[in-house]
């Protein structure tokens, strides 16, 4: 079920790399954990994010929690129709993108899930 | 919803997640306390945590999905960790109105009531409902987390009213709450008691699916509804008759995150939360719950003297400006200058708005004062609006 062109983290975030640019967002497993969700903060265009900090906050009806980045590199684009209906991440994890990376440093990738080993650890 | 507990062990992120509140919690299952309905549960799928030392299901098909089948037919939620305490004999009643503020003469037999148990200091022990059983007998249901605290508390206090013992009577009731519009339908199919001549804040005993129970309109969403004491043994047979009766009518299960969110629309106050052992009855804004023509009771000179004078502080209902979602403990500022905290806030299912309760300056909690909430390091604008947010078309 996680599909398998996409990377992930132990903090259940995925990764979808396109040549020098990655989508980021949260997988089907978190979005379980989280519930129904009600609000996203996404940062700026520009920014320059290292890999495994916070890029943004997550909030369901019940629970605040931080969005960590799974690569380094600048916020090239960030998803601001999905923070007019973050509910869609429910419906959508894996679909709903909420920001996209020039990627600094392409072997930070390697430490990364495949959809195999993730689904292992979320078992 | 005190004690918020570190996110469940198997689920290490999102990272870093701030549980606030009900959340995803499962520390070791056996120190928990279980409701006959626990293995019910588990088995319908529901998610899982702590609440005030019991396993409790916090949803089923999702908070907004309960919470708004509750607004518009109903949900079946399972209290059963509420407690129980039955206060009897020829002083019974001295001894309710020396620890409770409202004014239990008002009860007749089959009547109940909102009170709340004061300490000198005119602060909550704890809120509870008052059941008058029979004259001389009264039945007191309490906060799960403060059983214990109440019943040592009681028994200290009533000792010297005279005739009057209190009994833990927890173990002997488990308590399903069938709440929304339909529940009256539902329910009747299920009972030959009246339940249409019951009014509101009014109970009666009677069988449910052929089990003998006592049958209270009365509930903690803000929408029509009953609670029923119902012998632990027979709580699954109950349980699944309700679900079964209201299942054409669309009834089902609802945890304690919907519970908070219904509870929070209708700005009914949550213990431990909304008020404690520092807030006075007064301060919560719950005068009402006062009986201020009568004798003596626990706390009466203080709440007697805040309401004459104006209490420095009041708990007041806001709603956000900004797009941003307060929550409980968050800091308030007002011009600048720290102000209060809040006490809950969530994100509504139903009125789809970001709403929440704090404690302010009495001289700023007129409605339309706008205020400041610390988000995550940044401030957002709130603004003080009437309580409820959330009333029900009768």
């Amino acid at each position: 079920m996680y599909p398998a062109d996409l990377k992930y983290t132990k903090d259940h975030e995925w990764v979808r790399i396109a040549g020098a640019e990655a989508q980021v967002g949260i997988t089907d497993y978190a979005q379980k954990q989280l519930g129904d969700i009600v609000y996203l903060e996404l940062p700026e265009v520009g920014r320059q994010i290292r890999k495994g900090e916070v890029f943004g906050t997550i909030e369901s009806v019940k629970a605040v929690s931080e969005l960590y980045a799974p690569v380094s590199g600048e916020v090239s684009q960030v998803n601001s129709s999905l923070t007019q209906k973050p509910e869609a991440v429910n419906k959508d994890p894996h679909g709903s993108w909420m920001i996209a990376l020039k990627v600094s440093d392409p072997g930070e990738t390697s430490d990364l899930f495949d959809a195999a080993k993730y689904t292992e650890l979320t078992k | 919803m005190q004690g918020t507990q570190p996110i469940q062990a198997k689920y290490r992120g999102v990272r870093g997640a701030k549980p606030l509140g009900l959340i995803m919690s499962l520390p070791a299952p056996t120190s928990l306390k279980k409701t006959p309905l626990n293995a019910r549960h588990r088995a319908l799928g529901a998610r899982m945590v702590e609440f005030g030392g019991w396993d409790m299901p916090v949803e089923y098909s999702g908070i907004v999905d309960e919470h708004m089948a509750v607004r518009t037919r109903a949900g079946l939620f399972d209290v059963s960790h509420m407690g129980e305490i039955e206060i009897a004999g020829g002083e019974a009643l001295k001894a309710v109105q020396h620890i409770t503020s409202n004014d239990a003469a008002k009860l007749a037999v089959g009547q109940i009531q909102y009170s709340a148990l004061t300490t000198p200091q005119g602060t909550f022990v704890d809120d509870v409902l008052v059941y008058k059983l029979a004259d001389g007998h009264f039945m007191l249901v309490v906060n799960a987390s403060n059983i214990i605290k109440d019943f040592n508390w009681i028994t200290e206090h009533i000792a010297e009213q005279g005739d009057a013992v209190a009994v833990n009577t927890s173990s002997r009731y488990a308590l399903l709450a069938l709440q929304g519009p339909s529940s009256r339908d539902v329910l009747q199919t299920l009972t030959a008691a009246d339940l249409s001549g019951l009014k509101y804040y009014w109970f009666t005993t009677g069988e449910v699916a052929s089990v003998r129970c006592t049958i209270s309109r009365t509930g903690y969403t803000g929408e029509d509804g009953f609670e029923v004491f119902v012998p632990p043994a027979s709580a699954d047979r109950v349980w699944n008759a309700i679900l079964t009766a209201g299942q054409s009518a669309g009834v089902v299960p609802a945890g304690l995150g919907a519970r908070d969110t219904l509870r929070l629309e209708a700005s009914m106050r949550l213990y431990g939360n909304d008020m404690d052992e520092t807030t006075t009855v007064v301060e919560a804004d719950l005068g009402w719950i006062v009986g201020w023509k009568k004798q003596e009771f626990l706390g009466q000179d203080v709440l007697q003297s805040q309401k004459a004078e104006g209490p420095r502080r009041k708990l007041v209902g806001f709603e956000m400006l900004d797009r941003a979602i307060a929550r409980h403990g968050y800091d308030v500022y007002i011009d600048g200058a720290h102000a209060g905290t809040v006490t809950s806030g969530t994100q509504t299912p139903f009125l789809k708005k970001a709403i929440g309760m704090a404690y302010l300056p009495t001289d700023r909690s007129v409605p339309g004062t706008e205020f400041e909430v610390e988000i995550r390091g940044r401030r957002a604008q709130a603004t003080v609006v009437p309580m409820p947010f959330y009333k029900r078309q009768k």
